[in-house]
């Protein structure tokens, strides 16, 4: 590359925050637009309730306002669901894109989604109505067999596993795994009615004792993406040049597939397999403050909240009465963008 | 004397052994390269020197100590390793790159400090790359780049460097900006380099103590002005040549005689024409 065709690229790589002092303020500002986004969210609805009323509902709350109580029951343990599912996939995306080196890694595109929402599936069909916190057990179990099986598929042969095989081995699994999803659910009248919304990724009806059981595996994980954001960064120059630097590479790749794991496998029991977020957040954020993950990490969950919080509220107002499930939303956001990554990103 | 060897090294990709029983010793306060023809197992050595690969059996060692034996970072404090062709991260700039360089140098209670600052400006600086410290490294050509990547190592404070190939899918220019750079590292600054070089010539003129290899086994090794002969480059590299000295260095300089014969009756009408510049400059 000459050095005028090296000087015209620079302008187009330049993050958006180039100062590392306005990183915090930007932080703290993004975290003040999530909580914007989660007030109006928790307005919109079949009836619209007022600003003031929410105030009033969760500060001082009122058992005998029914008002009050659909923001209790319903609009609250929605709009919670939706930040903590998106921060979750958000992060679990980022953190897989810094670990392969491989701009497509994202739960949905790696097989991760699609084993949790089956092992979930199967657990309904086997038992008929199972326990809450079984959601959650099938989910993890789900998310790390999907996810082993895709780095296995994804490494045989030459070269290891390149970004281009692991997507492969992700989408061949991804529909081979979604077909017996599909089966059980054609084959299941009682099995189908119960998840039927679920299945597409959606945030409708999410019981806060669900919510209960599922947080605490997304907190879990969004505490160990935190842990080890600067061991990502030193492992996205590449496996040899972080153990050169002296990185334990083994123990970290352990940790951030169990972090992966929590996450995934926590959002997908939650609200079922919603693709593309953690596609698509992770590349805006990088745009944003760069490829620091001590950075990229918060900024990828308080943007994915965002944009789940967002999706949910369009694809509940974009055919009133009716609702789309959020993950028909994030599809149409993100399969457009996933085609302009691979178009642009994706060198071999 | 030598701090960094191997004993009875053997190395392998799953089964495919490439080094078998292989002893070296890298002389302290020089310039190695390690040449051979592809598949020589030059770049394997390296990753057995730098636990980048794990030996089969034999080891490396580091001042009496096998290397595996040491804690990661302790060995990353004294030894630094850049493999061939490294790819940055698409956004990371130079100054961040470089900055990584203090990883082993840093702890849960060490986080960055003023002595991790300090000692990264000054492998910009020393690399000349500062200028561009806050581009990113995407954007660099690729003289610039190899030069970051460089100073990333040089960061790391390490005695040694361990380089695969450095100068590989540069330019001629690039090619001889970043030897002249290991040069100076060496010269001024007393790090031990050893890299992997495929240019026989470039290994003539800027290593002290050349390693010659060939299907996994030292075929030569010592300073280049004895070590490379013709008959040793016909071993090495199956290759007939002819050596003779560089005009500005006065290390040796491989001249291929190229298959076609009518290269090599030429040669003759060539040494004439040598021997007369020679004669009347």
């Amino acid at each position: 590359m000459t050095a005028h065709a090296a000087k015209t690229a620079s302008s187009n790589t330049t993050r958006i925050l180039g100062s590392r002092a306005l990183l915090l303020p930007g932080l703290l500002l993004c975290l003040v637009l999530l909580v914007l986004c989660l007030l109006w969210s928790i307005t919109l609805g079949a009836a619209d309730i007022s600003p003031e009323t929410v105030y009033t509902a969760l500060f001082n709350f009122d058992s005998t306002s029914f008002q009050h109580l659909i923001i209790q029951t319903v609009r609250l343990p929605r709009v919670l669901s939706g930040v903590i599912v998106g921060a979750s996939l958000a992060v679990a995306g980022a953190i897989m894109q810094g670990l392969t080196r491989n701009p497509l890694a994202d739960s949905g595109i790696l097989g991760i989604n699609s084993g949790a929402a089956f092992a979930v599936v199967l657990a309904v069909f086997i038992m008929g109505d199972p326990p809450l916190s079984v959601y959650a057990v099938f989910g993890l179990i789900g998310a790390a067999v999907g996810a082993g099986l895709v780095f296995t598929i994804g490494s045989m042969g030459r070269g290891g596993a390149t970004p281009l095989k692991l997507t492969l081995a992700g989408i061949i699994l991804t529909s081979f795994i979604s077909s017996f999803t599909t089966a059980i659910l054609i084959s299941d009248q009682e099995t189908l009615d119960k998840i039927r919304f679920w299945t597409a990724g959606s945030l409708s009806g999410r019981e806060m004792s669900l919510l209960a059981q599922t947080a605490p595996l997304m907190i879990a994980g969004l505490v160990g993406a935190v842990i080890i954001s600067r061991q990502v960064t030193t492992i996205s120059l590449g496996d040899d040049i972080a153990r050169g630097l002296g990185q334990n590479t083994g123990w970290v790749k352990i940790v951030a597939a169990v972090v992966v794991v929590l996450l995934a496998g926590g959002a997908v029991s939650l609200a079922g397999p919603i693709g593309f977020v953690g596609l698509v957040v992770p590349h805006v954020v990088r745009f944003i403050v760069g490829v620091d993950y001590r950075w990229v990490v918060p900024y990828s969950a308080i943007f994915g909240g965002i944009l789940v919080t967002v999706a949910d509220v369009l694809a509940r107002v974009i055919i009133r009465p009716q609702e789309l499930p959020v993950g028909v939303m994030m599809a149409i956001i993100g399969a457009p963008f996933f085609i302009w990554l691979a178009r642009w990103k994706v060198k071999r | 004397m030598s701090q960094l060897t191997a004993r009875n090294l053997s190395l392998a990709y799953e089964n495919n052994i490439i080094i078998e029983n292989l002893s070296v010793d890298i002389p302290d306060g020089k310039i190695t390269a390690l040449v051979g023809p592809n598949g020589c197992g030059k770049s394997t050595l390296l990753r057995g020197l730098s636990r980048l690969l794990k030996a089969q059996s034999g080891g490396a060692v580091l001042d009496g100590q096998d290397i595996w034996k040491l804690p990661t970072k302790a060995l990353a404090k004294r030894l630094g390793i850049l493999p061939q062709g490294p790819v940055a991260p698409e956004g990371l700039t130079v100054h961040e790159l470089v900055a990584q360089g203090r990883y082993p140098h840093q702890s849960w209670f060490q986080q960055w400090s003023r002595e991790d600052e300090r000692i990264t400006r000054e492998a910009l600086e020393i690399t000349g790359v500062l200028e561009f410290a806050d581009r990113p490294v995407d954007t660099l050509s690729g003289g610039q780049r190899q030069r970051a990547w460089i100073a990333m190592t040089l960061a790391q404070d390490s005695e040694y460097i361990l380089l695969d190939e450095p100068t590989t899918f540069l330019d001629m220019a690039y090619q001889i900006e970043v030897l002249d750079l290991l040069h100076d590292l060496n010269l001024e600054r007393g790090k031990i380099i050893v890299m992997v070089l495929h240019d026989l010539n470039h290994a003539c003129r800027y290593a002290d103590h050349l390693v010659a290899m060939c299907g996994g086994r030292i075929v030569a090794q010592g300073d280049p002005m004895q070590v490379v002969t013709e008959e040793m480059v016909q071993e090495v590299f199956g290759m007939e040549c002819r050596i003779m000295p560089d005009p500005v260095t006065g290390t040796p300089m491989v001249v291929p005689l190229g298959r076609s014969a009518k290269l090599a009756r030429q040669l003759d009408l060539v040494n004439e024409c040598h021997v007369r510049v020679l004669a009347s400059a």
